[in-house]
């Protein structure tokens, strides 16, 4: 399948108007059990982006070599390597944030966003487009990421990235950082989204209108 | 048995269905829970299919973790990625052989179970937390009970408010997430079942 856009519209499709989280509603998982705080937060969204690039990257050098009928457990045999490769570096250079994540380092492997781009994307076009929609979308995957990791942390503990910012008479709201305001405030940010599109919409409309009663 | 084993087995089931249930306090197999949850009645069937290979998969992670990977640490997440595709691959042969009806239920639900991260979850904590074979087998159940609870009380919340009128701009997703946040505030209260 030949794309008749340019890398660059690939890459900033993925930001805003195809991004996985808001609008494919890709990658939940490490969406919601990471961003309690905004450090969290920026250090998944890198560790996917590694691994994203790097196995769209392979996944495309070697898409006349991968059979048909195996590709999705190659896929996820090459996700996996690049998922061993970040958590071990991480490990080595940033004990304490690997701690913080846990388990959900290796949970990248089963992030459905990934696989996702590998089947639809990466396997069909050539590795330059598969590079930039990488990219593109791991950047929208981050800012999706920082985008509730700060709300949690502004409200859940009155800090960001650790600087406090309403002082000692602030009370947290303790139910953000705890599971059910992942879940919260993510709906909420959604609706948001949802508000944003449908305004968009509705001034495109109105200005049409506007331009044919002008014509 | 001794009462101190049979409270650790006790304890582990009952940690791993409620208190710290796989969906709604670790974020685990989000995919199925927002996708799959708009039936009751699939939403039976996907449970046990996921339980079924929580429970495979925690024995055969047991089995890596005690015979091979002392040797070969650096090969834990790609082996465990193998035998969860291997076995989801022979659930699929199994069932279309067994109950071509409930392949066909299922679809391509069926296939998907291979990236619910709860599976690669369940082998990962199990592993890290040095679990013996039978401490996996149960831990595994509580958590596939977990998953299929979830999954039936939000697909009979979402069946309950087909009907209601929701707002245009909040359907869907954003709705799903608040209910699913209001179920995970209720699981919280769960908590306190166990003074440590």
């Amino acid at each position: 399948m030949a794309t008749p856009s340019s890398p660059y519209e690939e890459m900033m499709k993925g930001l805003w108007r195809d991004n996985p989280v808001f609008v494919q509603v890709l990658g939940m998982c490490p969406m919601l059990a990471v961003t309690n705080t905004a450090v969290n937060a920026l250090a998944m969204g890198l560790a996917t982006l590694f691994v994203l690039v790097g196995s769209s990257f392979l996944v495309s050098v070697m898409r006349s070599l991968i059979p048909k009928q195996v590709r999705i457990s190659s896929y996820i045999i090459i996700i996996a390597t690049f998922v061993t490769i970040i958590d071990y570096s991480l490990l080595a250079v940033f004990p304490k944030i690997h701690k913080e994540l846990g388990a959900f380092i290796p949970l990248i492997t089963a992030n459905c966003l990934i696989l996702g781009r590998q089947e639809a994307f990466a396997s069909r076009n050539s590795v330059g487009y598969a590079v930039m929609d990488a990219i593109g979308m791991s950047v929208g995957f981050l800012f999706a990421l920082l985008a509730l990791g700060s709300v949690r942390e502004i409200l859940g503990e009155g800090a960001l990235f650790g600087f406090n910012l309403f002082g000692p008479n602030f009370e947290p709201w303790i139910i953000m950082i705890l599971p059910p305001g992942g879940f919260l405030t993510l709906g909420l940010i959604l609706l948001f989204f949802n508000w944003i599109t449908e305004k968009r919409k509705q001034a495109q409309i109105e200005y049409q209108l506007a331009e044919e009663r002008a014509s | 048995m001794t009462d101190a084993a049979l409270q650790n087995f006790l304890w582990i089931f009952i940690s791993a269905l409620l208190v710290n249930n796989f969906v709604l306090a670790y974020f685990l197999g989000l995919c199925p829970f927002l996708g799959v949850s708009g039936k009751l009645e699939t939403s039976v069937r996907l449970g046990g299919a996921t339980t079924f290979v929580l429970i495979i998969t925690a024995i055969c992670a047991w089995a890596l973790n005690t015979y091979i990977l002392p040797h070969a640490p650096y090969l834990r997440l790609i082996s465990f990625i193998v035998v969860i595709a291997s076995t989801v691959q022979f659930i699929e042969m199994l069932i279309k052989k067994l109950s071509p009806s409930l392949f066909r239920s299922l679809g391509i639900f069926l296939p998907l179970i291979t990236t619910n991260c709860a599976i690669l979850g369940l082998a990962i904590f199990a592993t890290n937390r040095e679990y013996g074979l039978l401490e996996s087998f149960i831990y595994a159940l509580g958590a596939g009970g977990g998953f299929t609870l979830a999954l039936v009380l939000m697909a009979g919340i979402r069946e309950e408010t087909e009907l209601t009128d929701v707002p245009t701009l909040i359907q869907g997703t954003a709705f799903n997430l608040i209910i699913a946040g209001i179920l995970s505030m209720a699981f919280m209260g769960f908590a306190g079942l166990f003074s440590s």
